[in-house]
């Protein structure tokens, strides 16, 4: 990590404030209202107003889904290089770790929930948009290696636009490879429980979000492979309502719930006892 | 040549498609069709055949030669019964024990409403999946483009190799550019730093082989022999350096 970044401020506003300390105040993008801070992470990060979700920070994600205090974090010390050498991806992971104060876009380790071990991960929507370069596919990976040498669940909080094109074929190769683990994971007995928030595209979709024994999803969320606007434009014509949105796609068969975000630890805590019965 | 200049060579219509390197290499081949739950993708041609005295499992996108036929094989991109289809030959060539070989060109897993309430993420999710232990040896050569995804789909193998003026990608260059610059005009600036082309690949050591695509014969001979030599590993043996060969990727 920069030296610089350990002196910023935090600039999530949801959980610090913004500008001035005295009005913490956060406007929903969806019914435009402001609400106090605290108000709306006391509401797990759910406007009170309109019930839009906003996005949560990894870390944040990890402990309003785990015991307190039980987190501990595993493979935080990879970080990106530009391997390839990319046009200004330096100056973006830079300002990716600035935005995020996380040195990558997934947060890996193992906590408690509800008292029962598990792995688990949670990827930043901060960090380049939860984009999966190679250092978000290692961390994954070796989680689930841990995880299938420990005989532990994985618990997964997916949220990405996909493979991450600074990092070329290396990024792509990342779905085949996290994949791979998952399966290893699989073979050995093991739980997994994805949950998929907004949004969860890409390359991310087309591997391990779509490879767990119970997939879940946040109300509202994107799930989908390819980009709406993608789509739109390939077929010249407006898409239906509620497209890729998660009450489609568990009409479609391919989630199994969608589990509010008071009901979550509660649900996971529930899974994981019948599991460990 | 510029790598840009590779990938609009790739994309060309006078060049091989898979039904091409199909018949030149394989022997008696019967296509299969069907995925078994929704229907048949003409995007994805499979089958079995002999490759000299060798049993083989055989998949292809296929891209068309003409109007007519590019509209039947929709253009080369899948929908997500063609990942599947694959993937139900695959399992089948497990069952019996043959290899499978692989030919990739693609732009892309197909983009629509329908493929994607039919599960395209989840189709191509699942086919690296299984792939990753299947119990007999994969072989795949892209042929033309590697389109991210939809390519990659049926591409983790054993062996993946390319021809020497394919390309293999994570985004299309002009994507990648109207992402980064909202403009398609520097596609050919991207295009170098994707590292996109069969050479640099080789060199990241992404791929195994680079493949010169003067002579089917030769390529007929390659492809024998690897799979013949991946044929005699042994199975666990063979399936743990699938897995050590993405595990590698990117440290």
């Amino acid at each position: 990590m920069e030296l610089k970044s350990l002196f910023l401020k935090a600039n999530n506003e949801l959980e610090y404030g913004d500008v001035k300390p005295r009005s913490r105040k956060v406007t929903c993008k969806k019914c435009q209202k402001e609400t106090a801070i605290a108000k709306v992470r006391k509401n797990n990060f759910v406007c009170p107003n309109c019930g839009h979700y906003f996005p949560v920070r990894a870390r944040r994600r990890i402990l309003m889904l785990s015991d307190k205090r039980s987190f501990v974090e595993l493979f935080g010390d990879l970080e990106s290089k530009n391997i390839l050498d990319f046009p200004e991806y330096d100056s973006k992971l830079q300002a990716a770790r600035e935005k995020s104060r996380e040195n990558e876009g997934v947060i890996c380790g193992v906590a408690t929930i509800g008292g029962y071990r598990t792995c688990i991960f949670a990827m930043d929507s901060n960090f380049m948009m939860g984009s999966m370069g190679a250092v978000v596919g290692e961390r994954i990976t070796s989680l689930f290696e841990y995880a299938t040498e420990k005989n532990l669940p994985v618990i997964g909080v997916t949220v990405s636009g996909g493979a991450r094109m600074q990092e070329g074929m290396l990024s792509l190769m990342q779905m085949s490879k996290v994949s791979a683990a998952v399966k290893r994971h699989n073979n050995a007995g093991n739980l997994y429980i994805a949950l998929l928030t907004n949004p969860t595209t890409g390359g991310v979709d087309a591997s391990f979000a779509m490879l767990a024994d119970i997939t879940l999803a946040e109300p509202g969320a994107r799930i989908g492979f390819a980009g709406p606007r993608v789509i739109e434009k390939t077929l010249n014509r407006a898409l239906p309502k509620g497209f890729q949105k998660a009450e489609r796609v568990l009409e479609c068969g391919f989630i199994d719930d969608i589990v509010t975000r008071d009901k979550q630890r509660d649900y996971l805590e529930k899974i994981l006892k019948i599991h460990n019965g | 040549m510029r790598d840009y200049d590779i990938v609009l060579g790739a994309r060309s219509d006078n060049r091989y498609t898979a039904v091409d390197y199909m018949n030149a290499v394989i022997g008696d081949f019967i296509e299969f069709h069907g995925d078994r739950y929704f229907g048949d993708d003409g995007a994805v041609i499979a089958g079995i055949g002999m490759i000299k005295d060798m049993p083989v499992t055989v998949i292809g996108i296929e891209k068309g030669k003409n109007t007519e036929d590019r509209i039947a094989h929709n253009f080369g991109s899948a929908h997500p019964e063609g990942y599947r289809k694959a993937l139900r030959l695959m399992k089948q060539a497990e069952k019996f024990h043959r290899p499978i070989l692989c030919f990739v060109d693609t732009a892309g897993a197909f983009c629509g409403v329908d493929a994607e309430e039919r599960g395209q993420g989840r189709a191509i999710a699942e086919n690296l999946y299984e792939m990753s232990d299947l119990r007999t040896p994969i072989l795949s050569i892209v042929i033309g483009e590697g389109g991210s995804g939809g390519a990659l789909a049926l591409s983790h193998a054993d062996r993946v190799w390319m021809l020497e003026d394919a390309y293999f990608s994570v985004v299309s260059p002009e994507s990648c550019a109207n992402i980064l610059w909202k403009s398609t005009e520097k596609a050919d600036v991207v295009a170098d730093a994707l590292y996109l082309t069969a050479d640099k690949l080789y060199k990241l050591g992404l791929i195994d082989k680079i493949c010169s695509n003067d002579a089917f014969e030769n390529l007929e001979n390659d492809i024998y022999s690897e799979l013949k030599k991946l044929m005699a590993t042994d199975i666990d043996t063979l399936t743990d350096q699938r897995y050590e060969k993405f595990r590698r990727v990117g440290y």
